[in-house]
């Protein structure tokens, strides 16, 4: 039979069907944080010029960084850091073909997740 | 390209709720996605109320059931019944798998059904697989050989042939490709865990001798590396095997060649 509508065929619902799973919330959290720990970058990056630049104008960075705003996005920061710093050494622990059955794999997300949140935590303690 | 929202012509709209049975006591609503190539309309969600009390225990049991007795303009695949010959993948209760082997009992509430995600939609709960077939043939899905043809057969010892166990079994049902965010953004140019599965089948095979063929074909930014090991293919697999794992290995394969 003459297929007569290719061209016109709608495109099947995807991310609006898919039911979220551990593994693949995971690995999307480790794009987000590898992009927004870009931003804390620049800002400390910022801090620094500022400190380099003139008192006047660290004293408005600063100020900035250390309102509670500033120190919002800071423990974010942090989160953020330490759930990329996992979520990397659990990519590495698959580049050497380990820990991939999905048991393993999903305990290795559960890992980072709490492991990110504890080590925030211990690093507001002692910080 | 990444698109998270749907085209213009894709987006779902509200169909039709077809009657109740009449005199069932034990009820359970069923939401299936609809279209039809000939009447210019958007996909629609079409609602089906199906007595559970005459109906077998699977999934396609309830599809073929609403076909026969409520709607037969309802389209879908399905052959063996049976989870061999993948036919009837779908989506269902949003995660991929096979209608004829995935129990209504796993399922909470309402039973949503739609076609395998990020396709062309040929009709209501069939997906244009042309592409997805195209990929497996390119990854030269035969035995490569280049001595001579034994006398008998291509001979293979037991550990060697265990070491496709988990990759043969594969139906080639897409559910796993269809499951994968890498898959819907780059599937042009992206293989998909289905046909790496596939591929590394033969990368593995102790008979087979064009690994280093099959690598080098590989080698490329899109075909193995758009695989970020987000293991929705591992988790959907309505047979259980790990494509996530195979593609691992391949890529495990090309670091250690290069070394």
């Amino acid at each position: 039979m003459a297929d007569v509508n290719r061209g016109n065929r709608p495109l099947s619902p995807h991310l609006q069907v898919y039911r979220p799973q551990l593994t693949s919330v995971t690995s999307i959290l480790t794009r987000i944080t590898g992009n927004a720990l870009i931003v804390s970058a620049l800002l400390i990056a910022w801090w620094f010029l500022a400190a380099a630049t003139s008192p006047e104008y660290f004293a408005i960075a600063n100020g900035l960084l250390t309102s509670w705003f500033g120190d919002l996005v800071m423990t974010l920061s942090a989160l953020g850091l330490w759930y990329h710093t996992l979520a990397g050494i659990r990519h590495l622990i698959w580049d050497n073909g380990m820990m991939l059955d999905l048991e393993q794999a999903e305990k290795l997300g559960w890992f980072v997740v709490i492991g990110s949140a504890v080590l925030t935590v211990l690093t507001i303690i002692i910080v | 390209m990444v698109q998270f929202s749907l085209p213009k012509n894709s987006k779902i709209t509200t169909g039709k709720t077809w009657p109740k049975p009449e005199g069932a006591s034990n009820v359970r609503k069923f939401k299936i996605y609809r279209w039809n190539p000939d009447d210019g309309k958007n996909p629609q969600v079409d609602t089906y109320f199906v007595d559970m009390d005459s109906c077998g225990p699977m999934v396609l049991d309830a599809l073929i059931k609403i076909k026969n007795e409520i709607d037969p303009t309802l389209t879908f695949r399905r052959s063996c019944r049976e989870g061999i010959c993948g036919s009837c993948a779908m989506n269902i209760d949003g995660i991929n798998t096979l209608a004829c082997i995935y129990g209504m009992d796993e399922i909470k509430g309402d039973v949503a059904i739609y076609p395998l995600p990020h396709m062309p939609v040929v009709k209501d709960l069939i997906p244009d697989l042309t592409h997805f077939y195209a990929q497996h043939a390119s990854i030269m899905p035969w035995l490569e050989t280049k001595t001579n043809r034994p006398a008998k057969e291509w001979k293979q010892s037991i550990e060697d042939r265990k070491k496709l166990d988990g990759l043969y079994e594969c139906v080639m049902c897409a559910s796993c490709s269809t499951s994968c965010p890498s898959y819907w953004w780059n599937g042009d140019r992206y293989l998909g865990p289905a046909a790496l599965l596939h591929a590394y089948r033969w990368i593995i095979d102790s008979r087979d001798e064009a690994t280093p063929e099959r690598l080098d074909q590989l080698e490329d930014p899109f075909k193995l590396y758009r695989c970020h090991t987000i293991m929705n293919c591992a988790k959907t697999c309505p047979k259980g095997l790990n494509p996530a794992k195979a593609i691992a290995h391949i890529k495990k394969m090309m670091v250690e060649r290069a070394v």
